[in-house]
């Protein structure tokens, strides 16, 4: 296709020539183009179909504003939808599709549904598709889903990188039009520290689109020429292609830089950088967005704001047709026709709605003064307008200006609201700004050239003074300030044809009308029942005439009706600069423990607990699933000796003269009392009386405890007893340190636990059962003079000890323990013989400390203590939580001891009906018992004890499962705990 | 958001934990004859100002400090940053 639409001039390289696909077909453009203005100069006029109704859409506009020329971009699974072509830098290769149609984008089949917009109105869904209602999942809302919308995921994982990065700067100058520009040669010559940011890849803003001219020089002349200047100094960070997309607390930006978007291949470089900036102060120069006069038909493709039209023939060298029409409301709609005509296009008319005279004298440009266009013709591409006093005018293309809306978008991010400026028709930005943020140019309502300059040098000079720093007496450039008188003129009530607001989302004038009628008045409730202002261009260019005709329908003013206010992100951010490099392995860091390495050697497989990956069980040959090793791991502990690496509880080394008073206040129980060289049990109970956590508590020294914590509770714990020690006694002598990484420890359990460990710890430690007796503790050392700690402890029920080496012995201690073990056919167990082996000795975990649970329910009710103060003491106290129905702890087996107990079950006595009137309780954790040679469980129910021998049913009607269970003591194993004092 | 720590200086929010309303250090006697109620009320009830507000912080990914931070709610502007520790002993924690 030849490049039918090109003219002369513009800020392209012609020298170089770009290849291109769109739809298949192959078009050249030049660098510099974007993908839109590549399209038009090919003639393409026709570039996608609309949300709802399917109607042939065009390029609307030549910025990040764009509703309509949303393309999928790329191949495979490279592609990303809904790509704004006016934001697409054109690359060689670069393939784009067109979206949102079925069969080829020029024969739509869902095109049917232009016929059937009668009934397609606002709130359609609402209204059409409420019977039945089983139909709404089923049928409606995937063919609705399937019939509009927008483009299509690849449905492969992303290939591409992202980055997230921090940046620091004193001046942050958001936007590199022409106070941007001035705002930062200001602010860059004082010698601040300064980051000057736009969405656009080449810097300028709307200078590159205009013709007007800056200090004797084109306006995009001097634009270089600044942008020069500031690329050498170093005390400037230029960022081209980045959108500052939200302005968060405290002088923090979000922005989003697009790195290889450009680019036909990233090279392995990050596709985009989300980055943080912290900035002292900073200048929002956005500048302005044009906005549409909304009239019947007029959503054709040809039909285009103004000032884009001008971007497209200016910058681009670019026209949409060879007859170009201009329907304005203000002054700066002439412009587009004045700088057609100087291009050699052919403008016909300009239509200008007010009833004045000219404000450009054109020749051969006719001028017809308060009439507007109502109605056009030509489905793929415009073919002719006609006007409110009939006539009917031939012409290719329409330039249509309704105006500018200042950029307000980022000073609204911390719900500052923007007033309304009758002058401009416009709102600007008001309330209260960003901390820290000052707005220039046409983001501020000063839409001519000379007033945006000066101003981006004052609120850049003014900025930093006040942060130290003198802005030099730059000289502002000359430069004009262009006439801008623009009427109150929102939409041709003379038009009978449907007439777009806006047009990414199908919401006509009628459709407000009709929302206004139902009632939903409200501009918040306006734009949730007609969906106006959503989506991907979050109705940049159309919420000003929504308001607008809201008010004139509800006899209101617009500052009475009111705007929304905007939140981040300004324009869309993918979720793949969201998660920058957090996916797959790298979303959720994992922590391994000290002997994986043996572990892995020795065929564990993984559990995750918390943040560890721990060694849930060993298969060993001949093992044909899990539940066989698990019984050999179990058995095997009970019979002999087994080992397991329990480092991944929280130890928390707590030292100081008042480290004993400080574990009184924290524990329910008392440790003042505990003689060193003893462990104790702890329970922590929560401030309300709830059990928190528990763990064993060693006295190494006089002043001096290790405490354990469960695996999940580690951190947290330490964060509560930071709290208790800084915010509650802050005067008590006590110093805490977590040493969970510090210390690999490892539980060594069974009749054979104090034989192996013999060969290990040197010999001058006596470790006999008078010298080291159950609940002891001490420094010892193993093989030869490794430091370690022994504490027999026992969470099996058998005679069991745990040995603590630094953590960079571990994996090689895990050897060790297991070669000196080979003798007795010692096992190494993992997670499921540990869980195995502590609900047949009836001890509690994070099933039974569940947040709901009291000391009294576990059983441990004598543990808190009356006699001292403690965290949880009074609240545990209160009456609900003590009464003589209180469910209690105990086991439970079937009574049909060949059936599988089902955790979460609740209990019901024998004749009572399966509801929560008459729940019991529920069973907290079940296993199979390889030492009973049955399943077991632990569980709560009412009344507890005085019920042991009793049969109820324990029902899950999740699983539909229902079966007679005894309770009996939580102790399956060694009630009397004779083993583990052996 | 950026928390000036009183020994750090600015630190951005992310390497703080949330905790609460300050007044969860005037921890209540346990001893005193309402303590219950007293209690009650330190475990349940909360002011929920609209504007300024003391809070706890925890420098967790830090020096570990607890702050307390007086923050408007309204606008997120932070006013005062105080070591939790000083704050405590003023307000008469005893041990």
């Amino acid at each position: 296709m030849s490049q039918a639409g090109r003219i002369d001039g513009g800020l392209i390289d012609r020298s170089q020539q770009i290849k291109f696909r769109f739809n298949g077909k192959w078009m050249r453009g030049f660098a510099g183009d974007t993908l839109a203005s590549a399209l038009l100069a090919n003639g393409q006029l026709l570039v996608g179909r609309s949300f709802k109704y399917h109607r042939p859409r065009g390029v609307f506009t030549a910025g990040s504003e764009e509703p309509n020329a949303l393309v999928q971009l790329r191949d495979g699974a490279h592609q990303e939808p809904n790509t704004r072509a006016t934001m697409v830098e054109l690359f060689d290769g670069l393939a784009a599709t067109s979206q949102n149609h079925r069969g080829s984008l020029e024969y739509d089949l869902l095109a049917v549904n232009d016929l059937v917009s009668p009934f397609l109105s606002a709130g359609f869904y609402y209204k059409t598709f409420m019977w039945p209602k089983a139909f709404w999942e089923k049928l409606y809302e995937p063919v609705i889903r399937a019939a509009a919308g927008l483009g299509k995921l690849s449905m492969q994982n992303d290939p591409d990188a992202y980055d997230k990065g921090f940046l620091h700067c004193d001046l942050l100058v958001i936007g590199a039009g022409p106070s941007g520009l001035m705002a930062a040669l200001t602010a860059a010559r004082s010698g601040a520290r300064i980051i000057l940011a736009d969405e656009d890849f080449r810097p300028g803003g709307r200078l590159n689109a205009e013709t007007l001219e800056v200090a004797g020089m084109s306006g995009a002349d001097w634009a270089a020429q600044a942008v020069a200047e500031l690329s050498n100094m170093p005390n400037v960070r230029l960022m081209t292609r980045t959108t500052v997309y939200g302005a968060y607390d405290h002088g923090v930006y979000g922005a989003l830089e697009r790195c290889t978007d450009h680019l036909a291949d990233s090279g392995g470089k990050p596709r985009q950088v989300l980055w943080r900036i912290f900035s002292k102060r900073a200048v929002l120069a956005a500048g302005a967005t044009e906005r549409p006069i909304a009239f019947g038909n007029n959503d054709r493709p040809g039909t285009m704001l103004a000032g884009a039209v001008r971007t497209y023939a200016n910058r681009y060298g670019v026209t949409p047709g060879q007859q170009v029409a201009v329907f304005t409301n203000n002054d700066d709609g002439w412009r587009t026709a004045a700088d057609l005509q100087a291009k050699g296009v052919n403008v016909p008319v300009v239509i200008d709605s007010r009833d004045k005279p000219a404000t450009l004298n054109l020749p051969g440009v006719k001028h017809i003064a308060g009439e507007a266009v109502m109605d056009t013709v030509g489905r793929k591409g415009l073919k002719s307008i006609t006007l409110t006093n009939g006539k009917v005018i031939p012409v290719d293309a329409l330039a249509v200006s309704g105006g500018w809306n200042p950029n307000v978008h980022l000073t609204c991010h911390q719900r500052g609201r923007p007033t309304w400026r009758d002058d401009l028709c416009a709102f600007v930005p008001g309330g209260e700004l960003p901390v820290g943020m000052t707005v220039a140019g046409a983001a501020n309502g000063s839409m001519t050239l000379a007033s945006a300059l000066a101003e981006g040098h004052a609120e850049a000079a003014a900025q930093l003074k006040d942060i130290g720093f003198k802005a030099k007496k730059s000289d502002i450039p000359d430069a004009e300030d262009e006439p801008r008188d623009c009427a109150a003129f929102w939409h041709v009530g003379e038009s009978k044809k449907r007439a777009w607001v806006d047009l990414q989302n199908d919401v006509t004038v009628k459709d407000i009308k009709l929302a206004n009628t139902e009632g939903f008045r409200s501009v918040e409730l306006l734009k949730r029942y007609t969906t106006m202002g959503m989506a991907t261009d979050q109705g940049k260019t159309s919420n000003i005439a929504g308001l607008a005709i809201l008010a004139e329908e509800a006899g209101k003013t617009i500052p009475e009706v009111g705007t929304t206010i905007f939140r981040p992100p300004y324009t869309p951010v993918p979720i793949g600069a969201l998660a920058g490099r957090a996916r797959g392995k790298d979303f959720r860091p994992y922590r391994l423990t000290p002997s994986h390495k043996w572990a892995e050697e020795n065929g564990a497989s993984f559990v995750t607990v918390g943040n560890w990956l721990r060694a849930e069980w060993y298969t060993r040959d001949g093992e044909k699933g899990w539940r066989d090793s698990v019984d050999r791991e179990a058995r095997m502990t009970r019979q002999s000796v087994g080992i397991c690496d329990v480092t991944t509880l929280g130890k928390i080394d707590i030292q100081g003269k008042d480290a004993g008073a400080f574990l009184d206040k924290v524990y329910s129980n008392t440790f003042s009392t505990l003689p060193v060289g003893k462990v104790r049990y702890g329970l922590m109970l929560r401030e309300d009386g709830i059990c928190y956590d528990d763990g064993t508590t060693a006295r190494m020294d006089e002043n001096h405890y290790v405490m354990t914590t469960t695996t999940a509770n580690a951190v947290l714990v330490f964060r509560r007893l930071e709290f208790a020690r800084q915010c509650l006694w802050p005067n008590m002598d006590v110093h805490l340190i977590s040493t969970t990484d510090g210390w690999a420890q490892f539980a060594v359990a069974g009749p054979n636990s104090r034989n192996l460990l013999r060969k290990v710890i040197d010999a001058e430690h006596d470790i006999s059962n008078e010298a080291f007796p159950f609940m002891a503790c001490g420094n010892i050392t193993v093989c030869g003079g490794v430091p370690a700690r022994l504490f027999r402890i026992s969470f099996s029920g058998e005679l069991a000890y745990e040995i603590a080496v630094p953590a960079r012995y571990g994996n090689s201690m895990m050897g060790v323990l297991n070669e000196a073990g080979a003798e007795f056919d010692a096992v190494p167990y993992g997670t499921e013989a540990l869980g195995v082996m502590r609900i047949e000795k009836g001890h509690a975990t994070a099933n039974e400390l569940n947040g709901q649970t009291t000391a009294l329910n576990i059983g441990l009710g004598k543990m808190v203590s009356q006699k001292k103060e403690c965290i949880g003491q009074v609240l545990s106290q209160r009456p609900e939580m003590n009464r003589d129905d209180a469910i209690k702890l105990m086991g439970f087996r079937p009574v049909d001891r060949t059936r599988k107990l089902i955790a979460g079950s609740h209990f019901l006595n024998k004749h009572d009906p399966a509801d929560m009137d008459h729940d019991q309780g529920w069973m907290t954790s079940v296993a199979y018992s390889p030492n009973l040679g049955h399943h077991i469980g632990l569980g709560f129910i009412k009344e507890g004890h005085a019920r042991k021998g009793e049969i109820v049913r324990a029902v899950s009607p999740v699983h539909g499962v229902e079966m007679d269970v005894e309770i009996v003591s939580a102790h399956f194993v060694d009630p009397e705990g004779e083993r583990l004092r052996g | 958001m950026i928390i000036n720590h009183p020994l750090l200086g600015p630190r951005d929010a992310a390497e703080f934990v949330y905790l609460g309303d300050a007044s969860l250090i005037d921890r209540p006697d346990w001893q005193d004859e309402d303590a219950m109620d007293q209690f009650h009320a330190y475990g349940y009830l909360r002011d929920n100002p609209a504007g300024e507000h003391k809070e706890l912080w925890y420098h967790e990914q830090g020096d570990r400090s607890w702050l307390v931070v007086t923050r408007n709610t309204l606008t997120h502007e932070i006013t005062n940053v105080e070591i939790a520790r000083d704050v405590a002993r003023a307000r008469g924690r005893d041990k």
